[in-house]
């Protein structure tokens, strides 16, 4: 009983994390077809800028409570500054290439972004817990878990629902559903489909960030974790189905509880269960479980 | 006709000598290098192929952990130090695994083979860096090889080692060269064109692909071996999708042409990396990928076309110059 | 002469709408013969079932006495059955004689070897016969992709020949080419294909190339066979005036158009 309680929590939150980290991911793949090995690259950024301008800040002794603004700001900056540069400067021109070597290209700006972080943050590790254990603890069935972890899912379901929204019942959202249906007949019909992947693209950026800026607080920022977090997002929106901010939701949901569950069953499962999910998931539905059927070609 | 060696092939064979000669000349840690960069160039071969057919794989670090982590555990738990058993059972595990997980694979393509592929290795990745007895992240140590009851020792050990590494190296390299231009090897590139046609024409995509991802793992494997002797070490690094990342970039950045550029290219990368490293360790990865993207957007086949493209500015004045037909 | 496919009570439902229903057409060794129909008629399907391309929902294929509903395209084949492409399906990057090499090696080697060279010299020369049947030996060292719409749709005959199939499907193989070439471009692959003694049965937009070309006509619509017999008769059916040839008038009046994808 204790351990399924354990792992309906730590799988929420575990889900709430991966939510957060790969559901720009899918965003940007769903609107420009482009699989973003630089993800993982914006995720690091987030999460270093994050733990260091809590680092500071929390130097000069001030109230943490305000800290908290420090993490959606941090992304939004790192996010918002990469993510333009590298669609402005990159990927603009390589529209419409072949899947496959845009896969290779945000591969190759990946490693780019691997080396300035390090050339921003040096290569030593980060620790900024103060936000994590503001709120203090509460216990569930005597196991204590961090307030933190809540907010967490709470940020998760808020953007989750605020993506939801926008797609679906805003203007601009129904404008990117005609952009992602066909890009030629959209442009014909006046729409700025350039402004839309640019934007698209920044606000995916923005949210891989702040998946990395919002996990900050509770792991030790080192370099790595952006290699990590790529593999980890892949698992979660191949699961879904690419593409789909639903789906991305599903994936992370299973992929976070299948993680909790090797954690608090089997523990040395831990990094294997999530590749052997996707692995899984791909060898029964190939393109996910919510994916649209292909159209033909003859 | 069928069995002539065509120019690769040639010059591969006069490579050898020169690679062997070498070990006696340069200094040490440069043929080292050399020795280790076979192991890996073979692996890179490996992707190569699979690139021909239009499959990037983004776990091919796989086979390279497969075979270097057959060969050890041979060592480990059974006290086996042969060298021909360890590349043979490296060889054998690979094929094993490639031909079960081949039946998965052959039906993907585009970036949801990279992605499978990458799953995959990941789940040996995990698997392996939560086995105590195999040193969990640490790894573990390979002996020195001995050979059909022969152990040399010290410098002896050591260039034995290397010529006969040469030897595979340039024979696999050979190998393939034939391969790419077998039946499979020519409908791999109409894969990558267009398969409904290839269907279409009478032959299974799904099995040129399958056969070609087998030879592929088969390769890597004995990369991994190669590679791992000469260290004494394997770990699972070897399986994590950043080693394999980086031999997708040495074959981006040689290119499908030619069997010979990934050989080169690995040992150039070796060698540049121990460099760069050494002036600035902070900056090697923006090199690489820099240097990625440039050759994606201007060399989109490799390095390796500007030699074929001096090549064929010349060949094509004597081509016009012949009337059109037979 | 002796029949050698026929489609018995051919079925294939797409949701709720038929794309094909009670298609029965038997083809005889040897024989030349034409669709029509208007587009989303069913011929392409119709194809598309015979070559393994698409199972019908119900509905039986017998080719030379064996049923091979719902098989492979490869294998069928490898049986003899080959197609040809509205839309040219070929390997736009590699050079012609690759092309053509491409199929032959696979037309000749099921069992290939696998560390042994697939193209020699007479397979090179084979390979340009091909191409010098269809007048296009001297596009021989171009890349697909540099060629006009003509010549790929040549080449992609072409590549359906290579196999030397009994019956061979010719999916629109004027479309593209210009209205004034078309029936040069029509002779020059009758008179290729009459050498191999190959059934032939295209699908055509034109009447006066379906006149020219086939002795007898098939008319679909609705994916239904609205009439079947020798060409004459078949256009100066009523039925078919109205609901194929009238549209056809139709079609080429409004759209001089590139269609992406057929029905």
């Amino acid at each position: 009983m204790l351990t399924a309680i354990a792992i309906a929590v730590d799988g929420l939150g575990f889900a709430a994390w991966l939510f957060l980290s790969s559901v720009g991911l899918t965003l940007i793949y769903g609107v420009m077809r482009i699989l973003n090995i630089a993800h993982g690259g914006f995720y690091a950024l987030g999460a270093y800028s994050s733990a260091w301008a809590i680092g500071l800040y929390t130097a000069t002794g001030s109230t943490i409570a305000l800290s908290f603004l420090l993490i959606p700001l941090a992304a939004l900056i790192a996010g918002g500054i990469a993510g333009l540069l590298v669609e402005r400067g990159i990927l603009k021109f390589m529209y419409g290439r072949d899947e496959v070597l845009m896969v290779l290209v945000t591969y190759a700006i990946f490693l780019i972004l691997e080396d300035v972080t390090k050339l921003i943050w040096g290569t030593e590790s980060y620790i900024a817990w103060q936000p994590a254990f503001y709120f203090g603890t509460v216990d569930i069935f005597d196991i204590p878990y961090t307030v933190y972890k809540f907010i967490i899912i709470g940020t998760a379901m808020v953007v989750g629902l605020a993506l939801f929204l926008v797609l679906n019942k805003t203007r601009v959202g129904k404008l990117l559903l005609v952009v992602i249906e066909d890009r030629e007949i959209s442009s014909a019909l006046g729409i700025n489909v350039t402004l839309f992947f640019t934007i698209t693209f920044v606000v995916g950026a923005i949210l891989g960030a702040l998946g990395g800026a919002i996990t900050a607080p509770e792991i030790s920022v080192s370099p790595g974790i952006g290699a990590e977090i790529i593999v980890l997002s892949f698992a979660v929106i191949v699961i879904g189905g690419m593409g789909s901010i639903g789906g991305a939701m599903i994936g992370a949901l299973i992929v976070g509880f299948a993680r909790a569950a090797s954690v608090h069953i089997y523990p040395p499962a831990e990094l294997f269960s999530i590749y052997l999910v996707m692995a899984a998931v791909l060898a029964v539905k190939p393109y996910g479980l919510f994916a649209l059927a292909e159209s033909r070609k003859i | 006709m069928t069995n002539k060696l065509d120019r690769t092939e040639i010059g591969l064979l006069i490579a050898l000598p020169i690679l062997i000669c070498v070990a006696f000349v340069l200094p040490k840690w440069i043929v080292n290098y050399v020795h280790v960069s076979m192991g890996t160039g073979l692996v890179a071969l490996g992707v190569m192929i699979q690139m021909r057919a239009g499959l990037v794989s983004f776990g091919q670090g796989l086979y390279f952990c497969i075979g270097g982590y057959a060969a050890g555990m041979m060592a480990k738990f059974f006290g086996v130090t042969d060298f021909i058993i360890l590349l043979l059972v490296g060889v054998i595990a690979a094929l094993l695994i490639s031909t079960i997980l081949g039946f998965l694979l052959r039906r993907y393509r585009e970036i949801f083979f990279a992605m499978l592929s990458l799953a995959v290795s990941m789940i040996l990745f995990g698997l392996l860096s939560s086995i105590e007895d195999l040193g969990s992240t640490d790894g573990f140590n390979l002996p020195t090889p001995s050979y059909l009851g022969w152990s040399p020792e010290g410098e002896t050990a050591r260039l034995t080692l290397y010529t006969l590494t040469c030897f595979i190296a340039i024979g696999c390299a050979i190998a393939l060269n034939r391969f790419l231009k077998s039946p499979i090897g020519y409908i791999n590139e109409a894969i990558r064109e267009n398969e409904l046609r290839v269907e279409y024409l009478g032959t299974s995509a799904h099995k040129a692909v399958h056969i070609t991802y087998v030879v592929a793992a088969t390769v890597s494997a004995i990369g991994g071996v190669l590679w791992a002797l000469p260290l004494g070490h394997v770990d699972p690094e070897m399986t994590n999708w950043t080693t394999s990342g980086q031999f997708v970039f040495i074959s981006i950045l040689s290119g499908i042409g030619n069997i010979a550029a990934p050989m080169i290219g690995t040992f150039i990368l070796e060698i540049v990396r121990v460099y760069a490293v050494e002036i600035s360790p902070n900056t090697w990865q923006m090199i690489l990928g820099t240097v990625m993207l440039l050759t994606i957007i201007f060399l989109p086949r490799g390095l390796w076309s500007l030699v074929t493209r001096a090549k064929n500015s010349t060949k094509s004045t004597q081509v016009s110059a012949q009337p059109a037909g037979e | 002469m002796t029949t050698i496919l026929e489609t018995k009570n051919l079925e294939m439902k797409f949701g709720a709408v038929y794309a094909a229903k009670n298609v029965n057409i038997s083809i005889s060794a040897g024989e030349v013969m034409g669709v029509i129909g208007s587009n989303g008629a069913g011929k392409t399907t119709f194809v598309n079932m015979v070559t393994g391309h698409l199972t019908p929902s119900s509905g039986e294929i017998i080719y030379r006495g064996q049923d091979i509903t719902g098989g492979e395209t490869r294998d069928i084949t490898r049986l003899g059955i080959c197609r040809s492409f509205q839309i040219p399906q070929l390997f736009p990057e590699l050079p012609v004689i690759e092309n053509i090499l491409i199929a032959l090696t696979i037309a000749k080697q099921e069992n290939a070897v696998l560390f042994r060279a697939a193209i020699d010299q007479s397979l090179e020369a084979e390979a340009h016969q091909i191409l010098a049947r269809f007048s296009i030996d001297q596009y021989a060292h171009q890349e697909i992709q540099t060629l006009p719409q003509g010549v790929r749709k040549l080449v992609d005959i072409a590549m359906a020949t290579v196999a030397e199939p009994e019956l061979l499907f010719l999916d629109e193989p004027t479309s593209g080419v210009s209205a004034d070439e078309k029936m040069d471009f029509m002779r020059t692959l009758i008179e290729a294909l009459k050498s191999t003694k190959t059934a032939v049965l295209f699908i055509e937009h034109d009447m006066e190339i379906v006149e020219e070309f086939s002795p007898r006509c098939v008319a679909f619509y609705e994916g239904t066979i609205l009439a079947d017999g020798p060409t004459a008769d078949v256009l100066a059916d009523e039925k078919v005036r109205e609901f194929v040839i009238g549209s056809e008038f139709h079609r080429k009046t409004s759209d001089q158009d590139n269609k992406k994808v057929s029905n």
